[in-house]
């Protein structure tokens, strides 16, 4: 159990995807523009991360090792497919909002680089736990990046208005202030001492 | 086949939607192999050839395998199958025909799979020119145009990152900000830049 425990802890904090390992990049700065947005997204690759772990975990002595990444991509795209017509069908907003990222979770480096360095080489329980464990610690990063944009670029939290029309700095929720806030929430984790150099 | 809108595809991938700088696309290479100029056009020249390929191929399978089977909804499974099998076969042929590109672009070239940016642009092309009723080889011209000008804008941005970045190395920076964090500080003063064409249309 206190293993089990360490598997999921781990990705919330020493190797974080966002702010350690700086993986999955792309949907993490593309939308990161609402919270509503961005947890969607994480729960989204949580939900591949769990599941496309414990496929590969399962199979891990049937795949030949010469063949092993395009077994994963499959693994990883029907799990990807299936997530993709889901919210298709249950939340078309947020299908909307999110556009091409969700068939794009399929080329997250978080999902191939766990299925490979974790996954593959270790049981069905562990791999599930580690799978969920850099989810949520995905998805943090991707909420916490999505808040402050939210709040200094549209000037509300999760759709909730607080600020007034001139106090807030519409940048923020374009391009550039994505790369602004990574840049510098990044520096400040390394600052801080929460992820590895 | 207007002139007019092959223009605006291509003033539109490289400026204006940039897919690093404004659509976020292939931000990993952007920021792992931007540190040398020469590795940066290496990968920028691998880019754009495969995702010109894979446009041209999967516009192909879309528009002959998968809508007359009624299977569209498989596509993300095939594009990245198609992708990654391109990959691997130009990786071989280089390997066998041309020892000096494959020193010069080899360990590029299986990153190139994992890079959202090839399928992205699959999956735009897709969206954008293949609606029900659209004419199909035009749709498949279209695909080639909008794959061949996002190539050249990821090229143009991923050089005039990698030009910054060889001069930021001799700036005294805070340890916490060095490497990866300048990078995202840079790309972002690089990105409000580009926003200076969002007016422009055709």
């Amino acid at each position: 159990m206190k293993s089990l425990i360490k598997e999921f802890s781990k990705g919330i904090t020493v190797l974080n995807p966002t702010f350690g390992l700086i993986l999955g990049l792309c949907p993490t700065l593309a939308v990161s523009t609402s919270l509503f947005n961005a947890v969607g997204m994480g729960v989204a690759a949580t939900f591949v991360l769990v599941f496309s772990n414990l496929i590969i975990s399962a199979l891990r002595n049937f795949i030949p090792a010469r063949i092993r990444l395009p077994s994963y991509i499959v693994i990883i795209a029907t799990f990807v497919t299936v997530c993709e017509l889901g919210i298709k069908a249950y939340l078309p907003g947020l299908s909307k909002s999110l556009g091409i990222f969700i068939p794009l979770i399929v080329v997250n480096c978080i999902i191939m680089a766990r299925a490979e360095a974790f996954a593959s080489r270790n049981r069905i329980l562990p791999s599930i736990f580690d799978g969920l464990g850099m989810g949520v610690g995905f998805t943090l990063g991707i909420a916490i990046i999505a808040f402050i944009r939210e709040l200094l670029g549209s000037g509300s939290i999760a759709g909730i208005g607080l600020l007034k029309s001139n106090e807030f700095i519409l940048v923020m929720i374009l391009a550039p202030g994505a790369l602004l806030t990574m840049g510098l929430l990044i520096a400040l984790s390394r600052l801080m001492g929460l992820t590895k150099r | 086949m207007e002139i007019s809108r092959i223009i605006s595809i291509a003033i539109s991938m490289v400026f204006i939607n940039n897919f690093i700088l404004s659509k976020f696309l292939g931000l990993c290479p952007f920021l792992g192999v931007s540190r040398r100029t020469q590795a940066a056009f290496s990968m920028g020249i691998a880019v754009i050839f495969v995702m010109v390929f894979s446009a041209l191929l999967t516009s192909l399978i879309y528009a002959f395998v998968l809508v007359p089977l009624n299977i569209v909804y498989l596509r993300t499974i095939f594009f990245i199958l198609i992708i990654a099998a391109f990959v691997q076969l130009i990786e071989m042929v280089i390997r066998k025909k041309s020892p000096a590109l494959y020193k010069a672009l080899g360990i590029y070239l299986p990153l190139i799979t994992t890079n959202c940016a090839v399928l992205g642009v699959a999956i735009l092309n897709i969206n954008e020119f293949f609606v029900p009723g659209a004419p199909v080889y035009a749709g498949i011209l279209y695909s080639i145009i909008q794959a061949f000008f996002a190539g050249i804008g990821f090229c143009v941005a991923l050089l005039l990152m990698s030009g910054i970045r060889e001069r930021l190395e001799f700036t005294d920076t805070p340890i916490s900000m060095k490497g990866i964090p300048v990078a995202f500080i840079v790309a972002a003063i690089m990105s409000l830049a580009f926003m200076g064409f969002s007016g422009f249309k055709l």
